[in-house]
């Protein structure tokens, strides 16, 4: 490469830094001014876990394979009618206890993916913080309620194995 | 100067005080706010402060308040007394800097004849403020800082006097009054439509005022002393509370009044060319000639001249990476000073020619 | 700009004989030596490290780093862990180039298992190793700015790297920590409209190499604090270990991804290892900026040749990993990391051994500080690049 004249390297950095400014001013910044705008996270976006009770088996699959063991889990089996007449009354779970700490939780996901019933679900939800530590402790309710913001799975590139995970 | 109602001495004087604390105030508080919070966010791409009041305007008055109410710590094995003076004697050669800018016709605040040679040594005392500070704090990244500041800040006082020199030839004067008015009543080959402004026959000794002025602020390309990644502010490192923010203050103050004084120097000051208007300053009438509300509109011009200057001060600040002490000191001595010894020669030879 | 040298010999003895004369001024006057600990907490240092120099007026004499601010115990933690809940942790230890870390450590488990991913797998997996590489590569180059005193470009590499957090959030779910990996394959497949949106990305992405290059690296200030310093000739190289960027700078041709079959795509495309003949610290900046590029270019070509099919081959539910060792590593963005797995037939391996890159980058510092001026330090530290992650596992 031949020797460059001396100025033209600093005057570029200039040109860059105006260009940059002008786009600002006309455009706009590239900056979101949260909290009075706040972006979409995308679809997978790992924010909260929601839990689905009626799913829920206590299997302790979740809890067994959390990395952090922030997952509690008590349930107990109690007797339900049977389904037909003239059956034997069936075992059915009910879950006593079941808590995230979201303050130990690092949002892997493993949880989510072990669950062999589908009682986990990943929401893009994000904005929980609490002033207390103690309330990062989400029990059974406020699982329940996060169902609510659970999106639906975004459809696959062409090309994806369509009987595959979902 | 004809006034309506007659003012004593004192009133006098206390309006120059308080004229004074303005004119270095307003100035400082906008070039924070305008350039530092706003300009720099915008060449980055980002909005700058929002919250404090519309469009982050009372973010200065937010810092301020911050600043006020931090905790005041002083370094055990630091030097009291001189720790606690070192940001005063900074600021203050910002406020006697002040003092011999022309602002109107009869809007200054002292008009004597050694202008340029009071102003020039008086910018050096921020020199001896910078260097106390790093060494009264007993910590070594301050004294760093502080040993680089007052290398780099002797060795480009140098370039400053050169190159001012080169105006002081070519006006007659060191009358900083006396130097507004010759670039605004000269004429350009006989035109007078834009008054004589330095700018164009001291092209050199502009550029040259413009950068040793950069590296007296320890702004970058030349901050060094400050050199945030490596030294963590340097001089400043052990201020916290009320003695930071009079660095911070000073150094956004400086800036301003350098700005006023460049352009001063070399862009006309508070004058449009007098041609324009009609008024003669030469023979009998002297400044006379100029019309009162100069004394108004003066101001304005000179404010608006400054953001100019400090526009390119801060862009070139936010645009560069900085130099190394050496290179430093080596563009100063090898560069600096030739160019400007270079364009002291030239002004002499033209001005006895023509 | 090219890899051809601009250092011309004059430059090189002058830099080397100006050191030698303030040394022997140094002895000539006796002065004494002043210790600075630059870190752990310090603008400068990626994170908690510890310099300890031993100073003359400006000039360093001895240096030594001092790690381990940031040890969180990965290997012990290895131990007691099943190969889903390691592959969760082992993507902290580089946190900026995030997915990078997890692709060696799956792959020795599928090298144990003798299985390997289907094709689309691989070609997805790659996909986001490099992006994973653009994105800590291109924080590189914004922090490089900050080092030397410039502070715009971060902003500038912040404002760009957005888009690449976003593409990854968008296929895995994690910006920082993807956690996509799987043993014979990967979590999932990626949405819909990811890979028109990664070709817009690829493309903002070479406009901002090319801002970088008129803003940093073509300024004058940046080239003449950079240029001849921190020399590292290629022998050297060779003995500390150094990898990546560091040691092509250094003019050592040696890049993983061509140089080594592993059952990733790189195979499947065509790209320039860039290397470059000085080995000083523009050098190492310089290549960083290169791949870069390249690496945008590479993922054009992955995208356009992505093959259909499954991403996750046939593999049990509950994984044990067979008894065996393997060891496997890949040129990450901050150099050749490798993992050395020890498995014994359970659900977790027996032992990890972890070899990151920045442990081995930092291994020079000691006989590359000797004689640099402090504010050299800090060029020279900035262009070697490390994170403490991967220093201190």
């Amino acid at each position: 490469m031949a020797f460059k004249p001396k100025v033209p390297g600093l005057v570029k950095g200039l040109g860059v830094t105006l260009n940059t400014l002008m786009t600002t001013v006309t455009k706009g910044a590239n900056t979101v001014q949260y909290p009075h705008e706040k972006e979409a996270p995308p679809i997978r976006a790992r924010g909260v876990i929601a839990l689905r009770e009626d799913n829920c088996t206590s299997c302790m699959l979740c809890a067994r394979s959390c990395p952090d063991w922030c997952i509690y889990i008590e349930g107990h089996k109690e007797l339900a009618p049977p389904r037909r007449a003239g059956g034997a009354p069936r075992k059915v779970n009910k879950l006593d206890r079941f808590d995230i700490d979201y303050a130990l939780c690092m949002y892997c996901g493993i949880c989510v993916e072990v669950c062999p019933f589908d009682a986990l679900f990943w929401s893009p939800e994000y904005e929980y913080s609490e002033p207390k530590i103690a309330d990062l402790l989400h029990d059974k309710t406020k699982l329940g309620e996060w169902m609510e913001t659970v999106p639906e799975a975004p459809e696959l590139e062409a090309g994806a194995d369509k009987k595959g995970k979902k | 100067m004809s006034l309506a109602i007659v003012i004593p001495y004192w009133g006098l004087s206390l309006l120059r005080v308080l004229g004074g604390i303005v004119a270095v105030l307003l100035p400082a508080g906008t070039i924070v706010y305008l350039f530092l919070f706003k300009m720099m966010s915008f060449m980055q791409s980002r909005l700058g402060p929002m919250e404090a009041g519309p469009y982050g305007s009372m973010q200065l008055f937010a810092e301020v308040g911050k600043w006020l109410q931090k905790e005041d710590i002083m370094p055990e094995r630091a030097d009291k007394s001189i720790f606690k003076i070192a940001p005063l004697i900074v600021l203050s050669s910002t406020f006697l800097l002040i003092a011999v800018v022309p602002f109107g016709p009869d809007a200054w605040f002292t008009n004597f004849e050694a202008g340029v040679f009071y102003m020039l040594a008086v910018s050096s005392i921020s020199v001896l403020g910078i260097l106390i500070a790093g060494w009264s704090s007993a910590n070594k990244y301050s004294l760093l800082g502080g040993l680089r500041a007052a290398g780099q800040l002797i060795a480009y006082e140098l370039p400053m006097v050169l190159a001012v020199v080169g105006v002081v030839i070519q006006a007659g004067t060191m009358n900083l009054q006396q130097i507004v008015v010759v670039q605004n009543s000269g004429a350009i080959f006989g035109w007078h439509g834009l008054g004589n402004p330095y700018i164009l026959t001291q092209f050199i000794g502009f550029g040259v005022f413009m950068i040793a002025v950069q590296a007296e602020l320890t702004q970058a390309p030349f901050d060094m002393p400050i050199a945030e990644s490596e030294l963590v502010s340097g001089y400043m490192t052990e201020y916290s509370g009320f003695r930071f923010l009079i660095f911070f203050i000073a150094e956004f103050a400086t800036a301003g009044v350098f700005a006023l004084i460049a352009s001063v120097l070399f862009l006309g000051g508070w004058g449009i060319p007098f041609e324009w208007f009609g008024w003669h300053v030469t023979g009998a009438t002297g400044i006379d000639g100029v019309a009162n509300w100069m004394n108004v509109v003066g101001p304005l011009i000179m404010f608006t001249k400054m953001m100019l200057l400090v526009f390119v001060i801060m862009w070139v600040r936010f645009s560069y990476p900085r130099f190394r002490e050496d290179q430093l000191q080596r563009f100063a001595w090898k560069v600096l000073i030739p160019l400007s010894l270079v364009n002291i020669m030239a002004t002499s030879i033209l001005k006895v020619v023509f | 700009m090219s890899a051809d040298t601009m250092l011309g010999d004059r430059q090189k003895l002058a830099y080397i004989a100006s050191q030698a004369a303030d040394a022997r001024l140094n002895v000539e006057l006796e002065t004494e030596g002043m210790t600075l600990n630059i870190g752990p907490q310090h603008p400068a240092t990626h994170g908690t490290l510890r310099i300890i120099c031993r100073l003359d007026g400006e000039q360093v004499i001895w240096a030594e780093p001092s790690a381990g601010y940031m040890h969180r115990g990965y290997e012990k933690l290895t131990e007691v862990r099943t190969f889903p809940q390691v592959t969760t942790l082992v993507n902290r230890i580089d946190w900026l180039g995030s997915f990078a870390n997890e692709v060696p450590f799956i792959l020795a488990a599928e090298k144990l298992m003798g299985i390997e991913a289907p094709p689309r797998a691989q070609h997805i997996r790659t996909i986001l190793f490099e992006l994973s590489r653009i994105a800590n590569v291109s924080l590189f180059l914004g922090d490089l700015g900050v080092q030397m005193g410039a502070i715009t470009p971060v902003f500038m590499a912040f404002r760009d790297r957005e888009y690449v957090l976003n593409l990854i959030e968008g296929a895995t779910g994690g910006r920082f920590h993807p956690n996509f990996d799987r043993i014979g394959g990967l979590k999932d497949d990626l949405p819909k409209g990811w890979i028109d949106e990664t070709r817009g990305v690829m493309r903002k992405l070479r406009k901002f190499c090319d801002e970088m290059d008129d803003l940093l690296f073509g300024n004058e200030i940046f080239q003449s604090r950079t240029r001849g310093i921190g020399v590292i000739p290629k022998e050297v190289a060779l003995q500390y270990g150094l990898s990546g960027a560091n040691l092509r700078a250094s003019g050592v041709d040696y890049d993983l991804r061509r140089d080594q079959t592993i059952p990733m795509a790189w195979s499947k495309t065509n790209f320039k290892v860039w290397t470059h003949p000085d080995g000083d610290s523009f050098a190492r900046c310089w290549i960083r900026l290169q791949e870069t590029r390249e690496s945008t270019k590479i993922v054009d070509q992955l995208l356009d040749t992505l093959p259909a099919g499954p991403v996750m081959a046939k593999v049990p539910r509950i994984i044990k990993v067979p008894e065996g060792e393997a060891w496997v590593s890949t040129e990450n963005p901050l150099g050749e990391m490798g993992y050395y797995v020890i498995s014994k037939g359970d659900l977790g391996p027996f032992r990890v051994k972890i070899r990151s890159a920045s442990f081995n980058n930092i291994s020079i510092v000691p006989w590359l500080l000797r004689g640099v001026y402090v504010p050299d330090v800090i060029t020279i530290l900035a262009s070697l690049y490390f994170i403490l992650g991967d220093i201190d596992r």
